[in-house]
């Protein structure tokens, strides 16, 4: 029987094996494709870009030096800054929209099944098509902008999605001190929640860290200046049309992963909780929201990715062509197949690609780790 | 207190209602913008009456974005259905494998194929369109149906994974134990049991790649065109007669939402098993 399992295993192998063939290449191979092209300078020469094979060379970090440190590439930097403004509004919306229906549905009010639907329904819709439509919502002389006339008041003058305006600026240079202390801030965070979770070695660990970050932070970053010049960038307020946009696209996803997790809750607790004299408000915030954590990392982690992977949506609002409401995905796409610089648009996809695994690889290790112990 | 701690008192079920009716007004109203001017003629199209309901309701609005758009809709239909059962069928049984005959290895096997569904494809952009060049797919409906076969495989072996973990290995064992080998296995056993599982994952994939606009606006040539990017070039023109767009939006979005509407359970079931673990 032994022997049965064996070859039924072996056979196993066998049927996944054009699957990991498949995704072996189209993944892995691809990716190394990938980062092979950003070292090297296809597209620099013209005559070459477009070229059935052509020669190019292997010029190593430097299509990443000009893009974080380049005169002609300031336009990836204020991309990157847009992308983790949207990324925090954008998460902030799905988080607190999705918790606050989530508790509502769970209250189990009249026409629950038709409010969940309606809430869940953009979920199903393309971005291309909710994109089409909160453009023309977000006309500047109409649509949202003449709700306040149906009551009365006088219509609202905001340039959606060609606002020029640009909020929290910061110098490009002082990036290095920012993200030095911001790391710290995390580090010291982490190790406060192991120091609490009681696991002592990891506390002591991470605090060393955050303490050197802080270190390099205020000692050594301030001298390090990426350019020789200031270069401002900041929160563009043309984004706000598309952050509403997205939250209005993936809030009824968070709502339905919060749910999940609160039909999950044994009705004897809640129960307990009452006999114990609990009211509504501390039901929440002491017993129901601390269980809720996993939920919020696991919501977190899907729509972050989703936001830095940001594309089709922009794309569909704003046009590929408005650099007010840029994003470096949609960046990536312009300057491979509109300028044919295939090096440095490789680049930009790898540092996405660096980005997402920093927050995608070790989720899937907890999770599949998890997964075993049960 | 006489409430339980789920159904809330009385005192607050108006504000409860008065959320619910706010959020959905704010979901509903861009459907009510679409409908009501996709509905206009061109002419009445303004910005200060937006909101307006028609004075007189331009059908005609469907029966010109059909003509532009059906030879779209052909080919995202399809690519969609092709892909979505391509990618089913293959993940049916790779979930079998890592469900029930895991190899030596498989656990890392599976992670490296998992890493695959949130890979941003920018990062494989550049090398898949020279591949897809380079076999002579590009421009044609084929090439996208196997961009979205192959990277449909992580969430399709991952859902029938997590499925198939749910049959009793006793079941397993007896089947063996009586002769079967690993293909009458899959075939009497697991597969007999498979439909709901078939209906989740098709669901999704249906829904995705319908969806999808990277790969269907880098790799596709006009004739090959999905709806998502010939909606996006008519949206995205100068000079818009909106009810175009609209009435068109509506048509993209028709067959998602049929589907949502009908298979609602199966979706959501879909969706959380997006998020990796249930």
């Amino acid at each position: 029987m032994r022997w049965r399992k064996h070859t039924n295993q072996i056979t196993g192998f066998l049927v996944v094996l054009p699957s990991i063939v498949l995704i072996g290449v189209f993944v892995y191979g691809f990716i190394g494709r990938a980062i092979w092209v950003s070292l090297t300078d296809w597209g620099k020469d013209p005559s070459q870009a477009l070229a059935l094979k052509p020669v190019t060379r292997f010029i190593g970090l430097e299509n990443y030096r000009e893009l974080f440190t380049g005169l002609i590439d300031a336009r990836f930097r204020q991309d990157m800054v847009s992308t983790v403004f949207f990324t925090l509004f954008f998460l902030a919306g799905c988080l607190l929209l999705g918790l606050l229906l989530a508790i509502v549905i769970d209250h189990k009010p009249r026409g629950e099944g038709f409010f969940r639907g309606v809430f869940l329904f953009p979920f199903a819709l393309s971005f291309v098509v909710t994109g089409t439509i909160w453009r023309w919502l977000l006309q500047p002389g109409g649509g949202v902008n003449v709700l306040p006339t149906l009551v009365g008041l006088p219509p609202a003058r905001f340039a959606w999605l060609t606002s020029r305006t640009q909020v929290w600026r910061f110098d490009w240079n002082h990036l290095p001190v920012i993200v030095g202390l911001i790391a710290a801030a995390v580090l010291a965070g982490l190790a406060v929640a192991a120091r609490r979770a009681g696991r002592r070695r990891r506390a002591v660990v991470t605090a060393l860290a955050g303490a050197a970050a802080l270190g390099l932070a205020i000692g050594v970053a301030p001298g390090w200046r990426p350019l020789p010049y200031p270069e401002p960038h900041g929160f563009n307020l043309a984004f706000v049309g598309i952050i509403l946009a997205a939250v209005w696209q993936m809030a009824g996803y968070t709502m339905a992963l919060y749910l999940a997790g609160l039909t999950g809750i044994p009705e004897e607790l809640r129960e307990a909780a009452v006999v114990e004299g609990a009211n509504e408000w501390q039901l929440y915030t002491r017993i129901i929201l601390p269980m809720m954590a996993p939920i919020t990392l696991s919501a977190t982690i899907v729509l972050g990715h989703i936001s830095l992977k940001i594309f089709d949506l922009v794309f569909a609002m704003a046009g590929p062509d408005n650099s007010w409401t840029d994003v470096p995905a949609l960046l990536m796409f312009i300057t491979t197949f509109r300028g044919n610089q295939f090096a440095k648009g490789a680049a930009i996809g790898v540092i996405l690609l660096l980005l997402v695994a920093l927050i995608i690889v070790p989720y899937l290790r907890s999770q599949l780790r998890e997964g075993a112990r049960e | 207190m006489t409430v339980s701690g789920k159904s809330a008192g009385g005192r607050w079920r108006w504000l409860m209602y008065l959320v619910l009716c706010l959020a959905a007004s704010f979901f509903l109203m861009p459907v009510y913008m679409m409908v009501v001017t996709a509905l206009k003629d061109p002419a009445e199209i303004s910005l200060d009456t937006a909101w307006q309901l028609p004075s007189v309701w331009n059908w005609a609005s469907f029966a010109d974005a059909w003509s532009a758009f059906a030879p779209k809709l052909r080919n995202s239909l399809v690519l969609t259905i092709t892909a979505s059962a391509a990618s089913a069928l293959l993940g049916s049984l790779n979930g079998y494998v890592f469900a029930k005959w895991p190899f030596r290895g498989a656990k890392v096997v599976f992670a490296l194929i998992l890493f695959g569904m949130f890979i941003p494809y920018q990062a494989i952009l550049i090398p898949l369109f020279g591949f897809i060049r380079a076999i002579g797919l590009y421009g044609t409906i084929w090439g996208l149906v196997v961009v979205h076969t192959v990277y449909g495989l992580p969430i399709t072996t991952l859902i029938f994974r997590n499925y198939y973990m749910d049959i009793p290995n006793s079941l397993i064992e007896a089947s063996a134990l009586e002769g079967a080998g690993f293909f009458a296995i899959y075939r009497y056993v697991v597969f007999p049991l498979s439909l709901p599982g078939f209906v989740v994952v098709i669901i999704w994939q249906f829904t995705q790649i319908w969806n999808e606009f990277l790969f269907a606006v880098s790799l596709s040539n006009p004739a090959s065109q999905p709806i998502t990017v010939a909606l996006a070039q008519l949206a995205g023109g100068e000079a818009v007669r909106w009810n175009l767009p609209m009435a068109g939006a509506l048509l993209a979005a028709l067959p998602t939402l049929l589907v949502y509407i009908v298979f609602g359970r199966y979706f959501v079931r879909g969706l959380l098993a997006g998020s990796v673990k249930g």
